[in-house]
């Protein structure tokens, strides 16, 4: 499972995250030093563990179905790069 | 005027209610302190008028004999918890200039109590980090030097400038968060307290997500006490919060007294680590023949799987990560950098807004989620964890504390790990099984180091019994007498 | 599967043969509540540009989701609805993916462990024939914001009113073989949304849209598909998404089904994709922003719990669970004598089984289905009105119903009272004694205005004789004289006896 150039670009894509043609071949490198690293954990037999799925074992809260939020649009595009008349402005998509 | 600054956390509040001096005088000496600091590079953001308007308001209480349990007094915010109308960056570029509309749940209860807000704390990136290295502001220093050496120092991290803060003086307690040890590393290398609470003790609203499952706040301070009366301050139930767990808050100040006799206190072989400085394992044994003297039992329990737990945590926090950073995209608040399309901005965006540490563990993260190789990583890492927590649940059976290092050395000199990720993240060693299981942990100052610098031991809790922490690490700290302070070498 | 299933459907003949089109559907329904699913962010449709927005909608940094508990009900009402298996123990998944709509990143959805598992949907289709759609699957996510793509140049504008309402997708097995199976499998499925009240089943509003998937595979495919179940015999397919009505559903299933075939036939390959129907042109055509790979990266979203469902809470809603189209249309056809047609169109919305059952109660069953779907489904047909803004009560029609047959008026009089009802939203009684109406039984009267014919028609009487269905003309000449109030039968009765002898046969 050895991480190269192409991993990282494919990955980097995934995350949309530009990385300079010059660094994949290093980041490659580092990616697959923590990977081998991690990888210790296939020393471990774990076929019959389960995985943790909540750290504290509680039932899930549930609220009431009442509107007790919003109503602030200003708020909401207040730090907002690009906007207009309460709208999030971004680069023209195409469908 | 720095004399006020020196007291406990505790003494400011008892001082306070006694009205031997105001909030006023704690906090203009506290905001004059800290802009006398800024070597040391811990507040990202001081908010001197906001904290005169916020002790104005604490001494017209304390008056007329009113006030919340921290009233007046001076505290230091990370910044990774939101605060409303205050710039929030989480110790990063793609946050820069952002004020949130809303106030964390945690801040919000600590202004309740009375607390005033100095400013804003420095950390690494997101709190991907054990040196403060990774902030886009620079790193936080540590305020403790080796001896007359001028070599600057990290603070440990993630929460850098949380420690470097209280270890100076400049606040009396500060909030800092810990996902893998990022509360109790810095503590033990900057000769401060701080508790890691049980996950679900503390809201996680408003608080910059890293990773979910492990994220818990808690404070720094000076002593147990302090850190037990400003936890008392920042836990309880909040709706908001999913993970958060509907349990009574104890008044963990009562619980300070450093009474261990009959208590049964565990020592996991597995944490004598090779290559381990020597007297790290010496500090260990201090403390455990401290807490023996005391009239606690030791004794011997074992945490099998602890060597898998750093590897288990560097898949499930980079993997949450990967996904709670995606936000970051430069539509609703933050950073932008234009490009050709949608796509093009995003990639930008998130290429400039970013540092190279957390760029790497979003790869990492977004590489053990994808398709074919989830179940290698991620579920094998959850099933880890599962026999992590086992673990601890098995030691419980035989002891109520474990008594370990909090961190495998001392503070270490700026850039002297950064060019390796996997030496960084070793600092965790002792930390993270904690936050892989969920449990509390505290780190309590215990001792000096051959160069002069402080060194902490760590104490992990059953879940929900943080009392049994303050009752051993008060012991600790009675049986350290650790009153050892850096030299004041900052001040502009 | 019923040997029904197999062999149905209507073949595409291509050049080189038929093919048989295989069709499967998932549908998003919006879950009808009144704050969204992880936030208290109201749902109603049409707020100002991101008022209907909590910080949690927005994505802000800190963040957390609390689920909505009524949007749980619905989910569970439903699955019970499609006599689905309801999963005690469900998973909320994030699913990692970059839009300009989509504020946290990631959609929370549910992938390995939705709240609701297999169930199935009854179908009628227009020629009487029933089908049977399997269900794979409902579970609960969030919807995204919305993108305006046409207000500038050079941006989009986005808008997260939309962002974090519930929505059920309902996804179905490939069980359906034309386009006409997948439009009447929709209109059943809204028809059991809206019953249940779990989904105003509104598609103009987006509440229900539909990601459709087809292929195309040589005849007996399907039928291999079915014994093996494996996808191998069935060909690729491409899904269409986001279609809002049940006309453009069926019309993109013709295009995608006709263009599929022309590909395979002209030797290229299907290329599985997302495409999009313009229902402007009626084709349909690759959609740009999805021709990427995707690789979700799906899993648990640590801010949320496993979603446990007790034995009570599911009983709760099951004993609350309204009767369905399928019951109740049985039981129009058993308890009312209805044709199945009559039932099925009774039953289609709840509102109008409700309106017709109060109209029936201790009336002629039969009758009060013929007003109900004759003079009053045309009225409200014209103008476009729902039961709801009806000018006519159950109570007034059940009035007419009953003047006519306690002989007060005529059917044919109670046409005409019917329309004044529906114009000035009167009752049958008042209007009848108003308008002086009432149908003339007095026979004095009648035979007054037949003796009236008579003499004044002597040729006609005359021609009676050679004629016998003259007698109607007579009948029309005493209602004439009569304005219509005579009871036709009493007319008919007193004529016959007048003109017997006179009557040929």
């Amino acid at each position: 499972m050895s991480v190269d150039e192409k991993v990282v670009r494919r990955v980097a894509r995934l995350a949309r995250l530009a990385i300079p043609e010059e660094r994949l071949a290093p980041m490659a490198a580092e990616l697959n030093g923590i990977l081998q690293w991690v990888a210790q954990l296939d020393e471990l037999d774990t076929n019959d563990v389960e995985p943790m799925t909540s750290v504290r074992p509680m039932p899930l809260p549930r609220r009431k179905d009442v509107v007790t939020d919003g109503f602030y649009a200003e708020d909401i595009v207040k730090n907002a790069p690009r906007t207009e008349d309460n709208y999030f402005l971004v680069p023209k998509v195409v469908e | 005027m720095s004399d006020l600054l020196k007291m406990s956390l505790v003494e400011a509040r008892d001082g306070l209610r006694a009205k031997a001096f105001s909030s006023t005088e704690l906090t203009r000496a506290a905001s004059a302190a800290i802009g006398q600091a800024r070597a040391l590079n811990a507040f990202v953001v001081e908010t001197p008028d906001v904290a005169l308007d916020m002790a104005a308001a604490s001494d017209a209480k304390l008056a007329r004999g009113e006030g919340g349990a921290l009233e007046g007094v001076p505290l230091g915010i990370k910044d990774l918890f939101c605060t409303k109308g205050v710039q929030t960056t989480a110790g990063s570029h793609i946050l820069e200039g952002f004020r949130p509309p809303y106030e964390s749940t945690i801040t919000a209860k600590l202004w309740t109590a009375g607390g005033v807000m100095l400013g804003k704390l420095n950390m690494d990136e997101f709190a991907m980090g054990s040196s403060n290295e990774t902030s886009y502001f620079g790193p936080a220093i540590n305020p403790w030097r080796r001896g007359n050496s001028e070599t600057k120092l990290v603070p440990g991290g993630s929460s850098g400038g949380s420690a470097a803060a209280v270890a100076a003086d400049l606040c009396f307690g500060a909030t800092a968060t810990d996902t893998g040890g990022s509360i109790r590393q810095p503590a033990s290398v900057t000769g401060t307290v701080g508790i890691k609470p049980t996950y679900g003790r503390c809201s996680r609203w408003g608080v910059v997500a890293f990773a979910s499952s492990l994220d818990q706040a808690g404070p720094m301070t000076r002593s147990v006490k302090d850190c037990a009366v400003m936890l008392r301050e920042m836990c309880g139930y909040d709706p908001k919060d999913s993970t958060s767990v509907n349990i009574e808050v104890p008044d963990f100040e009562k619980a300070c007294d450093g009474v261990v006799k009959g208590m049964r206190i565990g020592v996991p072989r597995e944490y004598r680590i090779d290559g381990v400085p020597e007297e790290i394992d010496a500090l260990w044994d201090q403390g455990i023949a401290w807490l023996k003297e005391a009239g606690a039992e030791i004794v011997d329990v074992s945490l099998p799987h602890t060597k898998y737990a750093l590897p288990a945590y560097y898949i499930v926090a980079p993997a949450e990560a990967s996904s709670n950073l995606a936000r970051y995209d430069g539509v609703r608040y933050g950073l932008r950098v234009e490009g050709k399309d949608l796509t093009e901005m995003y990639e930008n965006t998130r290429a400039a807004g970013f540092g190279r540490e957390v760029q790497r563990r979003i790869l990492i993260g977004t590489y053990v989620l994808s398709a074919g190789y989830y179940d290698a990583y991620y579920i094998k890492a959850q099933k880890v964890r599962t026999l992590i927590a086992e673990d601890f649940r098995k030691a419980f059976e035989k002891c109520d504390a474990l008594l370990t290092p909090a961190s495998p050395s001392p503070a270490f000199g700026i850039g002297e790990k950064a060019n390796d990720p996997i030496s960084m993240y070793l600092n965790d060693v002792y930390t993270v099984t904690v936050n892989l299981a969920g449990l509390p942990g505290i780190a309590v100052p215990a001792g000096i180091s051959r160069d002069g610098l402080p060194l902490g031991l760590q104490l992990i809790g059953r879940a929900f019994d943080e009392e049994t922490l303050f009752r051993a690490g008060a012991a600790i700290e009675k049986a350290a007498g650790f009153t050892a302070r850096p030299q004041k070498w900052w001040t502009a | 599967m019923s040997e029904a299933v197999k062999t149905r459907g209507k073949l595409i003949q291509g050049e080189s043969g038929p093919w048989e089109v295989v069709i499967g559907l998932e549908v998003h329904a919006q879950v009808l509540s009144k704050a969204k699913l992880f936030s208290g962010a109201s749902t109603e449709f049409g707020g100002a540009p991101n008022s209907h927005v909590s910080l949690v909608d927005a994505g802000m940094p800190g963040m957390l989701p609390v689920i909505n508990d009524f949007c749980v009900e619905q989910a569970v009402r439903t699955g019970l609805g499609l006599q689905a298996q309801i999963n005690k123990v469900s998973v909320f998944d994030r699913k990692n993916y970059f839009y300009a709509d989509l504020p946290q990143g990631y959609q929370i959805s549910q992938y390995k462990q939705p709240i609701v598992g297999e169930g199935e949907v009854h179908v009628d289709l227009p020629a009487g024939e029933s089908v049977t759609v399997r269900i794979e699957r409902l579970h609960l996510e969030q919807d995204a914001g919305k993108s305006l793509h046409d207000q500038d140049p050079h941006f989009t504008f986005v808008d997260l009113n939309r962002s974090g309402v519930a929505l059920m997708e309902i996804v179905s097995k490939p069980d359906m073989r034309s386009a006409d199976e997948a439009a009447a499998y929709l209109k059943k499925l809204r028809e059991i949304l809206r019953y249940l009240g779990t989904c105003d089943g509104n598609m103009d509003e987006g509440s229900m849209r539909a990601d459709v998937n087809v292929s195309v595979c040589r005849v007996g495919g399907y039928e291999k598909f079915i014994e093996t179940g494996s996808f191998e015999y069935l060909g690729t397919r491409c899904e269409i998404k986001n279609v809002n009505s049940m006309r453009f559903v069926a019309q993109a299933i013709e295009y995608e089904s006709r263009r599929q075939v022309e590909v395979l036939e002209s030797g290229r390959a299907i290329d599985q994709e997302t495409r999009l129907f313009d229902n402007k042109s009626g084709v349909t055509r690759p959609m740009r922003s999805k021709e990427e790979a995707h690789d979700y990266r799906y899993f648990p979203d640590p801010d949320l719990l496993p979603l446990e469902l007790d034995d009570a809470f599911i009983e709760r809603i099951r004993l609350s669970l309204p009767e369905l189209p399928d019951a109740k249309k049985a039981r129009f056809v058993s308890q009312y004598g209805l044709s199945p047609y009559d039932a099925t169109v009774l039953t289609a919305e709840r509102e109008t089984a409700e309106f017709y059952e109060s109209v029936a109660k201790d009336r002629d069953a039969k009758a009060a289905a013929n007003w109900v779907t004759g003079d009053f489904f045309a009225s409200l047909n014209r103008d476009n009105k729902a039961i709801a803004e009806s000018p006519v009560s159950a109570a007034a029609l059940g009035e007419l119903i009953d003047l006519i047959a306690d002989g007060t008026i005529s059917g044919k009089i109670a046409k005409d009272v019917f329309v004044i009802m529906y114009e000035t939203s009167g009752m049958p009684r008042a209007i009848v004694e108003e308008r002086g109406l009432r149908q003339v039984t007095d026979t004095g009267a009648i035979a007054k205005a037949i003796d009236d014919v008579i003499d004044s028609n002597p040729q006609k009487v005359e021609e009676l004789l050679k004629k016998p269905k003259l007698i109607g003309w007579f009948v029309g000449e005493v209602m004439k004289r009569t304005q219509g109030k005579a009871n036709p039968q009493a007319v008919n009765e007193l004529l016959r006896a007048k003109l017997g002898d006179r009557i040929g046969s």
